[in-house]
């Protein structure tokens, strides 16, 4: 088999057009992720017996179960129970949720690595349990974590091909029409596993330069 | 006047050990307080139950005339912010904020718990690093610090919140000795010139005789003994006190616990 390279340039501007859908659910989906897992791991936090527990049993539920399903669970039977969505909405709905879980875990690490006396001196000046958090413990404990919520979205990154399964017109997508329509899947295969390997590769740069200014701040006081 | 601090038959236990033990102690407004003893007799204790950082099991205690602690009931975490501005607390290993330059440190508290617009806080905040002899680190990190100096930002920072009462939990006690002169140096001063009332746990105790209006002698959770520093210090009538004394006084001889 040879690589035609004629059909590899021609397939080249609808390939870079589902780039930009899997660019975009990435960058929604890692908000969703990066938000919704800060706002997880303080429940598990603070919440009590009642919410944390409940934030806990959600974060192992959904690291329980695989994203395909997720992914379709959302896509067939949200409609039914009235909340239509579109592919692209529902996709990053489900990346979004799954990796927040993950990200609650490694929130969870950086808060438990803050000591109890930056707790108990914020206490002592009187803060009230917003401003505790929001001035005196999460400064502390997410820049620590920075590095690891980095390599969690690019494995998010590297997971949007799944949304494929449910018709959004993203790089993978596009290149198995491209494919089925010409019988040649070597040039679009190709070249979507290449747009993937250097944009991790340069993801995963960004990240270690994140570890060398970030990575070892932690330092008691 | 009501006292500052009332502390009636307090008990505390963590699982099956006792820390305090039929606990009774009552410190008038303005009283400079030291209280000595060996580790693990409950002194730390007394000054975390008084900043409401622990609870207790039976008892009771009161912080300026209004109750903190009635048993083991929790009171709604409002009324445990609001008498925690009544007290302020100078930790043993100082737990600066370590993402706060000095100053930040010291009028943070300020800014964010009181409203005080942030001109003023550091206004005020500049004052209080002069105070404490450091009017030139408002701008240093505390990792640049060293450990007399973060204790000195440490005390002006609980200063700016202008508690009522102080707690100083073996505040000398993780300085390397050189340093240790520089913090006493700071408490004596404010002993010396404000009408806080103050407490302190301190293991130096030619520094507690000297600005202490008292001292309480703790062991096993109770107060042993209590007196005049000039009394307690050179003619304790208890045996443990003398035998405590002893041990502290002469290291040579029998070396008390370090915690």
């Amino acid at each position: 088999m040879n690589f035609d390279w004629g059909y590899a340039l021609e397939t080249l501007p609808g390939l870079l057009s589902g780039l930009v859908i899997t660019l975009q659910a990435t960058v929604l989906g890692m908000l969703v992720a990066l938000t919704l897992g800060l706002l997880l791991a303080v429940l598990r936090h603070a919440g009590g017996r009642w919410i944390g527990g409940a934030a806990r049993h959600f974060i192992e539920f959904v690291r329980s179960t695989p994203l395909l399903i997720q992914l379709y669970f959302l896509f067939y039977v949200l409609p039914g129970l009235g909340v239509t969505l579109s592919p692209l909405v529902t996709g990053v709905l489900a990346l979004g949720v799954h990796y927040a879980a993950y990200c609650a875990e490694v929130y969870r690490a950086g808060i438990n690595s803050v000591p109890r006396g930056q707790w108990e001196a914020a206490a002592s000046l009187g803060y009230p349990a917003g401003a505790r958090w929001r001035r005196i413990i999460l400064p502390q404990a997410i820049p620590p974590v920075i590095p690891a919520l980095g390599n969690y979205l690019i494995a998010m990154f590297k997971d949007t091909p799944l949304l494929s399964a449910i018709t959004v017109m993203e790089v993978l997508q596009v290149a198995k029409i491209a494919g089925a329509e010409s019988f040649r899947y070597l040039e679009p295969l190709t070249l979507v596993g290449v747009m993937f390997l250097v944009l991790s590769l340069t993801a995963s740069r960004l990240v270690r330069r994140l570890e060398a200014r970030y990575g070892r701040q932690a330092r008691p006081a | 006047m009501t006292s500052a601090l009332e502390f009636t038959g307090v008990e505390k236990r963590y699982g099956e050990l006792a820390v305090l033990d039929g606990f009774e102690l009552s410190v008038p407004r303005g009283e400079k307080l030291a209280i000595i003893g060996p580790s693990g007799s409950g002194k730390s204790t007394v000054l975390r139950i008084a900043m409401a950082l622990e609870g207790i099991q039976r008892g009771r205690v009161e912080l300026l005339g209004e109750t903190l602690w009635d048993g083991a009931k929790r009171p709604p975490e409002k009324t445990l912010r609001r008498l925690r501005l009544h007290a302020g607390m100078v930790f043993q290993h100082f737990n600066l904020f370590p993402h706060m330059s000095a100053l930040e440190n010291v009028c943070c508290a300020p800014v964010d718990v009181l409203g005080v617009p942030r001109a003023q806080a550091q206004a005020r905040g500049r004052e209080l690093l002069e105070q404490v002899g450091l009017a030139d680190k408002a701008d240093s990190a505390p990792e640049q610090l060293s450990g007399g100096q973060k204790q000195r930002v440490a005390i002006a920072r609980a200063l700016a919140m202008e508690p009522a009462v102080m707690l100083f939990d073996e505040v000398t006690s993780a300085l390397d000795p050189e340093m240790v002169g520089e913090v006493l140096n700071v408490l004596r001063d404010l002993a010396a010139r404000s009408d806080m009332t103050m407490l302190l746990v301190t293991h130096e105790m030619q520094f507690a005789g000297e600005i202490a209006d008292r001292i309480v002698f703790m062991d096993g959770g109770r107060v042993v003994e209590q007196g005049p520093p000039e009394q307690l210090l050179s003619q304790p009538s208890e045996p443990r006190t003398q035998a405590f004394l002893r041990s502290v006084l002469q290291p040579g001889r029998q070396a008390p616990a370090q915690d």
